[in-house]
C-alpha cells in the first residue's frame, strides 16, 4: 500500500481559534498554540504532530475562514 | 520525509478559492458562515461564472458578504432580498442569481417576499442560513428559535402559548409549486460540507436551466448567540437543532 504523508500551513494571522480544525483532524495533527498570540490575539492552530498528518484535508474543509492550505505525497 | 519537502506547489491539494480574497472575516470565530461563503465561492469558480453572478446580501451578520466573494452584490433592504433577485435575474435572464440569507433575514421580515418569489417560481437560488436566533443584533428569539431555547428575549426559554411554534419555513416552501429543489444542509462536519456543496451546486444549476425556485436551508451554529464554544455549538446543533429540523431533501423535481 501506497504511504500518504500530508503537510499543512495555516495562515497565523487569518486564524481565529476556533478550533474546529483540531476537532476535525482524524489523526490528531493540530493543536492550537499553547502560548503564542497572532497579531489579533487568537491562539492559532498549528501543526503539533507533523509526522501523523496524511493530507485528508479536512481541516481545510472545515475551517471557517480558509486559513489552511494542504499538501500531500505519495511515497 | 521533511514539512518542508512536502508543501511544494505539485502537491496543494486544498486552499481557499481565489475568488474568496483576503480581507479577514469580520466573523466570530467557528462561524458557520465562513464556511458556506467558501463553498459559494468554490461553486462560481468551478462553473466559471465569475463574471456572470449577482449575488443579494441580506440585512444580517452576512451584510458584508460582498467583502469577501469577489462576484457582484446587491445589498437588499431586511428582508427584501428575493424582490431585488426576482429583479436582477428577470432583467439578467443569463446571469447566476443568488441570494443569501439568514432566518432573522428571510423567515420574519422577509416571509412575504420569499413565500411569493418562490410561488412565483423565479429562476433564483435562495441560501438560507439557519441558526435559530438573531445573531447580529445580539442573539434574540427568531421564528426559528427552538421550543425551550433560551435567548435574551425569551430568558425563561421559548414558550408555544406565548412565542409559537419554531417556523419549518423549508417544509412551507416545498408545498409551493415554484419551487423545484428544497433541501436542508448543514455544514458542521467535512462530510456534511462536500453534500452542502452538492446541494447548492444543484441549486445554481437549477436556476440556469430555468427550473424554478432553490431554497437551501443549512442548520448552521451562532456559538456567540447561544454562549457556547464553536465545537459545542456544533455538538448542541447536532443534538437539538437536528432532531426540529431533519436533515435531507423537502423537495426534488
Amino acid at each position: 500500500m501506497a504511504k500518504i504523508k500530508g503537510a499543512i500551513i495555516v495562515n497565523a494571522e487569518r486564524c481565529k481559534g476556533c478550533n474546529l480544525c483540531v476537532v476535525a483532524c482524524p489523526s490528531d495533527v493540530l493543536a492550537l498554540q499553547p502560548q503564542k498570540v497572532n497579531q489579533k490575539g487568537y491562539n492559532y492552530a498549528y501543526m503539533a504532530n507533523p509526522d501523523n498528518c496524511i493530507g485528508c484535508a479536512s481541516c481545510g474543509i472545515v475551517c471557517p475562514d480558509g486559513c489552511i492550505e494542504v499538501y500531500k505525497v505519495k511515497l | 520525509m521533511d514539512v518542508n519537502e512536502i508543501i511544494k506547489p505539485e502537491n496543494l491539494v486544498y486552499r481557499k478559492p481565489t475568488l474568496l480574497n483576503d480581507n479577514t472575516m469580520h466573523y466570530c470565530p467557528g462561524c458557520s458562515h465562513g464556511v458556506v461563503h467558501k463553498l459559494v465561492a468554490e461553486i462560481v469558480e468551478e462553473m466559471g461564472m465569475m463574471e456572470n453572478t449577482i449575488a443579494v446580501s441580506p440585512v444580517g451578520c452576512a451584510v458584508f458578504a460582498y467583502n469577501y466573494v469577489d462576484v457582484d452584490w446587491i445589498q437588499a433592504a431586511h428582508g427584501r432580498a428575493p424582490a431585488v433577485a426576482t429583479a436582477a435575474k428577470r432583467l439578467n435572464p443569463h446571469k447566476l442569481v443568488f441570494t443569501y440569507q439568514g432566518d432573522g433575514d428571510l423567515a420574519a421580515i422577509g416571509t412575504a417576499e420569499t413565500v411569493h418569489a418562490c410561488n412565483r417560481g423565479e429562476n433564483i437560488t435562495i441560501i438560507f442560513i439557519n441558526n435559530g436566533i438573531y445573531g447580529m443584533t445580539g442573539g434574540q428569539m427568531a421564528p426559528t428559535t427552538l421550543e425551550g431555547m433560551v435567548t435574551v428575549t425569551c430568558p425563561f426559554g421559548r414558550k408555544p402559548e406565548l412565542n409559537g411554534y419554531p417556523l419549518h419555513i423549508g417544509e412551507l416552501l416545498a408545498k409551493l409549486k415554484g419551487t423545484c429543489y428544497v433541501t436542508r444542509q448543514s455544514v458542521h462536519t467535512p462530510a456534511a460540507i462536500r453534500k452542502t456543496k452538492k446541494a447548492i451546486m444543484q441549486g445554481f444549476e437549477n436556476s440556469m436551466n430555468k427550473k424554478g425556485t432553490s431554497v437551501i436551508e443549512i442548520v448552521s451554529t451562532c456559538n456567540t448567540g447561544w454562549k457556547m464554544s464553536p465545537e459545542k455549538a456544533n455538538v448542541w446543533m447536532t443534538e437539538n437543532m437536528f432532531a426540529e429540523y431533519p436533515m435531507g431533501d423537502l423537495k426534488n423535481e
